[in-house]
């Protein structure tokens, strides 16, 4: 069972949508209460960087999400999701992220801002989360801010304007900045290949 | 590097998608679910709804109809036409479009888009700009086309985008449903006026068409309807025949 932490903003509904078209089955955690079933966890998108997490704190998710990092047990953050993973972002420089994957979110630099639409995606590092996908796939973007820092943690990246960390991945912890569940069949291959083989 | 996004739009009235020229004599052509299943598998990058019908009913199945589409199709969907107020943008998100594209309402009340973009955020505010061409420049206009604002579009284009809009859906009137081209003037001056994306829309028919509002008009977006819904164009056909002029679709 998919966890889908629900923080009052975000795209929860097509997210749900795309999971249970795929034949998975799906819970919404607005608040930290113990749900023995939910084996992985996914932090969705759209918002920005100091709501959602205060939105987290003062669901007391943020506790719950710690926990589950330090335990390593199987995450993934899409979009804002991701950069509430990174160390920060410039959207909020006053408050610090969760810090699980180094570096900090900038604000993309090209002539137009937000990044909306379908962007190549450069794979880096192979990984079971993309099999079946070409090396250079089609996603679909929406955001002004991004983890600009390519680490060792990246799996893969995109340019616009900036080249910016869209896949990274630790452990079983794992992070993308496109929006798999509005990226078409790729897009449903890349959730399902995280649920079953991640 | 972005790619160009191709986009079928299906106006709709009470459940049906239905085509008309220059706003006017709408005609019947088709089921919307089946519609966006087909253009979805052909590689559509996004899919835009516009409720030209003007009842209630109407809007409601409108939002029937998006659920039923969003729990299938997995591109962006954009919603639009008839929306008056935030609780409307609210009740359309949640039947799963992921943007909104406001019109007459965001002229009629032009604080109804900042607060769309403060509560849901900007990526989801499509303002749609119904344009004509006036004695100077082009006119805003409001009610499906019907009522001349005055208000000049250029400078409409701008304040939207400083009101929080995210997107503008900018149609000519006077090429819709002609065929004749997308007026590339109109294109070229709002895409100088703002710096969010701006689709294209109103009188794509031939692939030269779409390739001359990419390319000349620096489109981010071009919006079909009637060249998509009676088969003259197909959308694999037309990202194959960009390809070969050098525009990076999907």
């Amino acid at each position: 069972m998919i966890g889908l932490i629900d923080y009052g903003a975000g795209n929860l509904n097509s997210l749900l949508k795309a999971i249970r078209f795929l034949d998975y089955r799906a819970q919404l955690l607005s608040s930290p209460e113990p749900f023995p079933e939910i084996d992985r966890l996914i932090i969705p998108g759209v918002g920005s960087f100091r709501p959602a997490l205060e939105e987290l704190k003062r669901r007391e998710l943020l506790p719950f999400i710690r926990e589950w990092l330090e335990a390593g047990k199987p995450l993934l953050g899409i979009c804002l999701g991701l950069q509430l993973l990174s160390q920060g972002s410039q959207e909020a420089p006053e408050i610090p992220g969760l810090a699980f994957f180094p570096g900090t979110c900038q604000k993309l630099q090209a002539p137009k801002v937000p990044h909306i639409g379908w962007n190549e995606v450069k794979i880096l590092k192979d990984d079971p989360v993309f099999d079946g996908l070409p090396e250079k796939s089609y996603f679909y973007f929406v955001h002004s801010f991004a983890l600009t820092e390519v680490s060792s943690s990246t799996l893969a990246i995109t340019d616009y304007g900036t080249t910016f960390s869209s896949v990274v991945k630790s452990g079983r912890i794992y992070g993308c900045q496109f929006h798999p569940e509005k990226s078409g069949r790729p897009g449903l291959k890349f959730l399902k290949n995280w649920v079953e083989k991640c | 590097m972005l790619t160009v996004r191709i986009i079928p739009c299906l106006d709709m009235d009470d459940g049906f998608v239905v085509k008309g020229l220059r706003f006017r004599d709408l005609k019947k052509v088709g089921d919307p679910v089946s519609l966006a299943r087909k253009y979805y598998l052909e590689g559509a990058d996004e899919i835009v709804f516009l409720d030209v019908g003007a009842t209630v009913k109407s809007r409601n199945t409108m939002i029937e109809v998006v659920k039923k589409i969003s729990a299938e199709i997995f591109i962006p969907l954009t919603a639009g036409g008839g929306i008056k107020t935030a609780e409307d943008i609210r009740n359309l998100l949640l039947a799963g479009a992921d943007k909104v594209s406001l019109g007459t309402a965001a002229v009629e009340n032009p604080a109804l888009i900042t607060e769309a973009a403060r509560r849901f955020g900007s990526q989801c505010v499509v303002i749609s700009i119904d344009a004509a061409r006036a004695s100077h420049g082009w006119h805003v206009f409001t009610h499906g086309g019907q009522k001349d604002t005055g208000l000049d579009a250029l400078d409409w284009a701008r304040t939207v985008e400083r009101l929080g809009a995210g997107e503008i859906l900018l149609n000519s009137i006077d090429r819709d449903g002609t065929g004749a081209g997308y007026d590339l003037e109109l294109l070229i001056k709002t895409g100088e006026a703002v710096k969010i994306p701006v689709i294209a829309s109103g009188g794509g028919k031939e692939l030269h068409h779409i390739e001359e509002a990419i390319i000349r008009g620096k489109a981010d977006a071009v919006l079909l309807a009637s060249a998509f819904h009676y088969g003259r164009l197909t959308i694999p056909q037309v990202k194959e025949f960009l390809r070969t002029k050098g525009v990076r679709v999907r």
